[in-house]
């Protein structure tokens, strides 16, 4: 009897085993039925940890009480979001209706066929919205995403030690001279600059700053040819490498995502920091030493103002959804004036609509708002390509081999270029 | 566990297989069964467990060695597409991580550079087994020393024993957060040494700072296969050794290592198998940064660039991982059986 049972549940969970098998092989289908249809939709996106999803939500279910949205919320880590799309995306699954895209996945699902292009029936209007963003959503001269929030890199600076913020690297070492301490985070003395320098992908946002201020380029303007052995990337990078070699960037920061660094700054053991907006918030809290002594500017180059990495999120709408029609409108009213608004004023998330930035309401609250603006405006995006993963994991291995003096500038540069050139070759 | 299970089982079955070992060429057993249905009747009973491990581990494995010999999805230079991959592709994928062999834009081969995932494959080996051989090192040298003390009778010995089983007991996601806020820069490990090394962001470091904590986690689990071993030392057998004017060290060298021997063999095995195919612990603590990128990692790495080359890591990852072990096996029964015999004289 008991075997018999057993071998019922088996052959069950075989078949079920099967089906599932068979199921991602099918053909989906009914993407017609989709790009009209209208229903109660999903919204995926990462965790809401500034606060903004409740206000969306309720704002859209009250305007659309037939075609309510559901928010699914992922981790807070990028790679853990990205794996949790791709399962999703490989499933064919129609439950993810409206996702967010980190700018630099947009190239990939694009290309995968993922996500659908906003065109034709899905257009979508981009006028209000920053250039750069756009850009940032478009794959192949077509628009994919709709841009959700923006970011920008920022200059920190103790306002206690230094009168006015850098404008030049240069500037910034001599800032630090005689008052910081040299190789490591100890005692009373701050150490002078920190970014993000962990093996992730934060490196490659402030190694792709370093190169891009010295006019290095990482990618031609096709978006795949590789350009970055150059002596123009060698002078950006090796500011980076300096600081590691003579001590203005202590080796603590070898381990820094951008939390540590917020930390080290808000703990008085930085001088000087370079992270995204969000930051401030945290800086004006109750445990900050730095509330009231800081200041906010565009990142310091070689000669004047150096180079922004473009940050921030798009949204798309699943090639799986049925519920296209609804989605579209879902993204436009992402767009819109209210959600911008509540996005900076509530969660401190850059808008992607230029007018916010010149607002004076809200400019008087976020004295930041301009120099955000020229950060944004002047940003340069990371390589637009459907390798994206590859290619930032050239940038990431060579840049810390080089941070660790393990290999030359010039090596890292190479061997970068030559996997750059593998990762877009697919391999 | 499955395989632990499995092993269960078949010391549970030692006994019965003994006594038939002289009959068991000639398929004797199943011809001398008594009954003539008996057989048909253990195969129908067996039946079901067979066909749900087909399904759920034969199924998977056979289907990505499948995968294995074929491409992935590859860009469309033309409409800027992926397309959908699943051509035969020979051995190509096996090469590219065996010999290191990398796309070029050109459509040719040429070595994978550094900061390719292909360059980094005989990397991870090293490290991997290099972490199997200093982490089962030192669990199974603690492990004895927990071991023995947990076995001796004195006062607040419960106290120890639970003291030292609770570190198996926290799951390794926690274990690795808990070691990566001791190992901050800032953290009490280097407030403890005086130190102030960026453990868990220098190659050196960043290693010992696994083997650490793995073996911090793990060493209670060879010490308790141990204790179970020495516990069924009878006692007699110290005694004798003592009339006959063994010392301590004597009696543990040739009473004590040689009857615990089988248990510390099966012991070490595990582990090996373990760590063999640690994932979550350099993943959480490291990132895989800094040197420490096992096979594992470097498989899951993979998955999300190409399935199916991921599928011919990963089997070259089980071949490994299996000529191993097997090695250890038999290694570790020659000795076994060695020991047994010089036990007895």
């Amino acid at each position: 009897m008991r075997a018999r049972k057993v071998a019922a549940v088996a052959g069950a969970l075989g078949a079920t085993l099967v089906l599932a098998g068979c199921g991602a092989d099918g053909d989906s289908g009914g993407s017609t039925r989709g790009a009209d249809g209208r229903g109660p939709i999903t919204f995926v996106t990462g965790k809401d940890n500034s606060g903004v999803l409740p206000f969306i939500a309720d704002e859209w279910n009250r305007a659309h009480p037939d075609e309510k949205v559901t928010i699914k919320q992922q981790s807070d880590q990028a790679d853990q979001q990205l794996a949790d799309l791709e399962q999703h995306f490989q499933a064919k699954d129609p439950g993810y209706d409206v996702v967010t895209v980190d700018v630099v996945w947009t190239a990939e699902f694009a290309a995968r066929g993922w996500i659908v292009p906003l065109t034709g029936r899905h257009t979508l209007d981009t006028r209000r919205l920053l250039p750069a963003t756009v850009k940032s959503a478009t794959y192949n001269g077509t628009l994919y995403a709709a841009p959700y929030g923006s970011d920008g890199g920022l200059l920190y600076y103790r306002t206690d030690m230094v009168d006015s913020a850098p404008t030049t690297w240069k500037e910034l070492l001599g800032n630090c001279e005689g008052r910081t301490a040299e190789g490591t985070i100890t005692g009373d003395r701050p150490a002078c600059y920190a970014g993000q320098f962990a093996k992730y992908e934060g490196l490659t946002v402030n190694a792709a700053e370093a190169i891009n201020a010295t006019g290095g380029k990482i990618v031609g303007s096709d978006g795949r040819t590789a350009t970055v052995d150059s002596p123009e990337s060698a002078a950006g990078l090796d500011f980076l490498v300096k600081g590691f070699k003579d001590g203005y960037i202590p080796k603590e920061a070898l381990g820094f995502q951008e939390t540590q660094t917020v930390n080290a700054f808000r703990s008085g053991q930085l001088m000087f920091m370079r992270n995204w907006p969000y930051a401030v918030a945290i800086l004006d809290g109750k445990d900050s030493k730095v509330a009231g002594k800081y200041g906010v500017a565009p990142l310091p180059g070689p000669a004047g103002h150096g180079a922004s990495t473009l940050g921030g999120h798009n949204l798309g709408i699943s090639a799986y959804s049925e519920h296209q029609a609804t989605a579209l409108d879902f993204l436009r009213f992402i767009e819109s004036d209210t959600v911008q608004r509540n996005n900076l004023t509530v969660g401190t998330l850059a808008p992607v609509l230029t007018s916010m930035y010149s607002d004076p309401k809200l400019v008087k609250k976020f004295t930041y708002l301009p120099d955000l603006l020229k950060s944004i405006e002047t940003a340069v995006p990371r390589p637009i390509t459907p390798f994206y993963p590859g290619v930032t994991e050239a940038i990431e291995t060579n840049t810390y081999a080089a941070l660790q003096g393990r290999t030359t500038t010039a090596q890292a540069l190479k061997d970068m270029q030559a996997a750059i050139k593998s990762a877009t070759a697919g391999g | 566990m499955a395989v632990a299970g499995h092993t269960e089982r078949r010391t549970a079955e030692e006994p019965g297989n003994d006594r038939r070992r002289p009959s068991r060429k000639g398929r004797a057993p199943r011809r001398g069964a008594r009954r003539p249905g008996e057989a048909r009747t253990a195969y129908l009973l067996i039946a079901p467990a067979v066909l749900l491990l087909a399904l759920v581990v034969g199924y998977p494995v056979l289907k990505a060695v499948y995968q294995s010999f074929l491409t992935d999805p590859g860009l469309d230079r033309a409409t800027g597409m992926f397309d959908s991959g699943g051509n035969w592709f020979g051995l190509h994928n096996y090469t590219h991580w065996l010999l290191q062999r990398c796309a070029t834009p050109e459509g040719g081969w040429t070595s994978c550079p550094s900061g390719a995932l292909g360059s980094q494959f005989w990397g991870s080996v090293g490290v991997t087994v290099g972490f199997t051989v200093v982490a089962c090192t030192l669990e199974t040298v603690i492990g004895m020393v927990f071991a023995l003390t947990m076995h001796r009778a004195f006062r607040g010995r419960a106290m120890v024993r639970v003291a030292i089983l609770v570190p198996w007991a926290i799951p390794t996601a926690v274990t690795s957060k808990l070691w990566q806020v001791m190992f901050d820069p800032q953290g009490v490990v280097n407030k403890l040494l005086g130190t102030h090394y960026a453990w868990t962001s220098s190659l050196w470091p960043a290693r010992s700072a696994i083997v650490v904590a793995d073996t911090w986690k793990t060493t209670p689990f060879i010490a308790l296969l141990i204790l179970a071993g020495l516990q069924n030392i009878p006692a007699e057998t110290y005694e004798a050794a003592r009339i006959d004017g063994a010392g301590a060290w004597r009696r543990f060298t040739n009473v004590t290592l040689p009857l615990v021997r089988p248990a510390l063999a099966v012991a070490v095995v595990f582990r090996a198998l373990d760590t063999l195919r640690m994932y979550d612990l350099p993943k959480i603590l490291t990132g895989g940064s800094n040197g420490t990128t096992t096979s594992s990692v470097l498989v899951v790495n993979q998955l999300t660039r190409g399935a199916n080359s991921a599928s011919a890591l990963s089997t070259i990852t089980f071949v490994l991982i299996f000529v191993i072990a097997f090695g250890l096996v038999r290694l570790l029964n020659v000795n076994l059986f060695g020991a047994r015999a010089k036990a007895v004289s």
